[in-house]
């Protein structure tokens, strides 16, 4: 793998790789059972600097900000990498955000390059923000012929003959705006250094090193922090493969597997409980015999690999169910959202451990990860190597709020120093978590302290991004809230959201009311939805600036009525 | 080609079969992460089916946006 302590910039590292292993393959990308692309790191390297030449001639300069709303597939790689050539800081934008979220966050980014996939771009341009787009330049991907681009060029064609220029970046300049959330709200972007990057990947490789020949399978958006550092800048710093698959269902994952002999994937537990929910129907189908002698071998793979996995001796145990994963799976990685104990157990039982992480956007992806020795299914690991971590004001039973302080922690949200300083605190980034640090150094979450929640696949929802949703409502006001944060809870599973409502002065919440509030809930996406709601009769605590105090408001809920107020939608 | 209606009646037909609930149970209109109760890998689970009934190739960005089987329906209708 490259030293990255040798590196000042992304660019110039994944520079470095694609002269150090030219014959290696770095991408493939595959459609269900097709196979759509297949690149050498040199012929990644030829398809990327015409791109960055072209944007050159196009007027890219050094610091020119570039979004990139693509699902996964080789241009998104490609793009990325001719941005970071060109010295430009790279804004990757969540490709399921609706077009108007997506407009937004443009506009809050300053974006002046946009390289985008058709089916989204056409999305764009029906969007009623359309005619404020800031971009002053944009490329479309995978356009049918004869499709009105609306002045957009196509990517396919977009290429010069010219030798590109290197732009070098400093460590301490920015690499990327990653948003966080924010898209109703105040925007959130993250806005991570070079130096976080490659810190960030100097930590994870020293702990699961891979090199040329592994194979790493990708499905998660490349724009998610994961899938970018796990699923890109770092099998590119160690000559490995990625394999990209374009879509989610849990056939054509199976089948990835065996075609492409997949070493390691990185997956939300949504995923992860589906591939366990397919392995236990399968188990239960087999004759009676047989599962008594899979659940012995189980038995057997779980007292010897007690102290550390094995994963020779787990394939030679446990055959076909390696098999079925291509024979060559060493772990999967699996964080964004809570994952319950029993599931990582019962896939290390079967000799396929999990590393369970912990991490988010601002701390520049992953804080800690499972490193095996032992294994634990109650934890999220240790810190990465580099990384601190603390618990501030913690109660009796050691737990308080996660801190966290490493060179991997973003330099702040793109224009809003006030929110930046909330948050990192005295070089010390808030996290927002509810955790505690056992006596062997595993980090141990309980909860949140913040008003959000996670859903299993690993999005993070701010109420106050939903709440436009519900504006217009015939009600005196209201406020979306986390179940958890009006009504605390040590847990991380079923979290929800509650819209309260404070009704106008003598008028009771009717059936009328009820039925538009359930048709707004269901225009939101469906990890979007409030719950339930709440009615509260007295007016909200305001701000001078008539805005709601949310802390204190939850605090007046919390200490009136429990959770069993809340009537589901 | 088949009218949006019965193209809604089939789709409606293959997801009660698909999560074995009663046909009647089902409507148009329904939101099916809720009525059925999905999450979006099991959508997901829910269009292979369809595709290989009607023999289309739909990609998972179609569901982006889409909770009701009338949307759907509309979806795979553009396509057949």
């Amino acid at each position: 793998m490259l030293d990255l302590r040798e590196y000042q910039s992304l660019g110039e590292a994944l520079r470095a790789a694609l002269e150090r292993w030219p014959d290696e393959v770095c991408l493939i990308e595959a459609d269900r059972e097709r196979e759509k692309a297949r690149f050498t790191y040199k012929q990644f390297k030829e398809a990327a600097l015409p791109l960055a030449s072209a944007l050159q001639d196009a007027g890219f300069q050094s610091g020119t900000r570039a979004a990139i709303i693509m699902t996964n597939q080789s241009k998104w790689l490609i793009s990325a990498y001719a941005i970071f050539f060109c010295g430009g800081i790279l804004v990757p934008l969540d490709y399921k955000l609706t077009a108007a979220e997506q407009l937004q966050l443009l506009a809050h980014s300053k974006a002046e390059f946009l390289i985008v996939e058709y089916h989204l771009w056409r999305a764009i341009m029906q969007s009623d923000g359309f005619k404020n787009l800031g971009v002053r330049f944009v490329l479309v991907t995978e356009a049918p012929s004869g499709a009105d681009l609306g002045g957009a060029k196509r990517w396919e064609e977009f290429k010069s003959e010219r030798e590109p220029d290197f732009v070098p970046r400093g460590r301490q300049e920015a690499a990327c705006i990653v948003y966080s959330s924010g898209t109703g709200g105040r925007p959130k972007g993250c806005v991570l250094t070079h130096e976080n990057y490659l810190e960030q990947c100097m930590a994870l490789t020293a702990l699961y090193p891979f090199s040329p020949g592994v194979r790493y399978l990708s499905i998660l958006p490349t724009n998610h922090a994961i899938d970018f550092m796990i699923g890109f800048i770092g099998p590119f710093t160690c000559g490995a493969a990625i394999v990209h698959l374009r879509t989610l269902r849990p056939e054509y994952i199976r089948e990835a597997f065996t075609r492409y002999k997949i070493t390691y994937m990185t997956l939300v537990p949504m995923v992860l409980k589906s591939l366990e929910r397919g392995l236990r129907q399968r188990f239960a189908d087999l004759p009676k015999g047989r599962r008594a002698v899979l659940n012995t071998l189980i038995k057997a793979n779980r007292a010897l690999t007690r102290r550390q996995p094995n994963v020779k001796l787990s394939r030679r145990l446990l055959r076909q169910v390696h098999d079925a994963f291509g024979g060559e799976l060493r772990a999967f990685f699996v964080g964004g959202a809570f994952t319950e104990p029993a599931t990582l157990q019962f896939f290390y039982d079967l000799g396929i451990p999990v590393g369970n992480g912990y991490g988010c956007t601002e701390a520049g992806t992953v804080i800690t990860v499972n490193d095996f020795k032992p294994f634990r299914a109650d934890t999220v690991g240790k810190p990465l190597p580099g990384i601190e971590v603390k618990i501030l004001n913690a109660e009796a039973e050691g737990i308080g709020e996660v801190a966290v302080r490493s060179k991997t922690i973003m330099s702040q949200y793109l224009d809003d120093p006030e929110m930046t300083a909330q948050t990192i605190v005295g070089g010390w980034l808030m996290t927002g978590d509810l955790g505690r640090i056992d006596t062997a150094g595993h980090l141990q979450l309980f909860g949140r302290k913040k008003n959000m929640i996670v859903t299993e696949e690993g999005k993070n929802i701010y109420p106050e991004d939903i709440e436009t949703a519900f504006e217009g409502l015939p009600v005196k006001e209201f406020c979306v809230f986390a179940a958890n944060y009006l009504w605390p809870q040590r847990s991380m599973v079923g979290e929800q959201l509650v819209i309260v409502l404070h009704p106008e002065a003598g008028k009771a919440l009717n059936k009328e009311l009820a039925d538009d509030l359930a048709a707004r809930n269901r225009r939101l996406t469906n990890y979007k939805r409030v719950h339930g709601y709440l009615t509260w009769v007295r007016d909200f605590p305001l701000t001078a600036s008539m805005k709601i105090k949310r802390g204190e408001l939850a605090e007046q809920i919390r200490r009136t009525v429990d959770r069993s107020a809340m009537v589901v939608l | 080609m088949s009218s949006l209606q019965s193209t809604t009646d089939e789709v409606l037909r293959l997801a009660a079969e698909h999560f074995k609930v009663p046909r009647e149970q089902l409507a148009a209109d329904d939101d099916f992460f809720k009525k059925l109760g999905l999450n979006s890998l099991q959508a997901l689970d829910l269009l292979t089916r369809i595709e290989h009934h009607f023999k289309i190739e739909l990609p998972d960005y179609e569901l982006q946006g889409v909770s009701d089987f009338r949307t759907l329906a509309e979806r795979i209708q553009l396509r057949l």
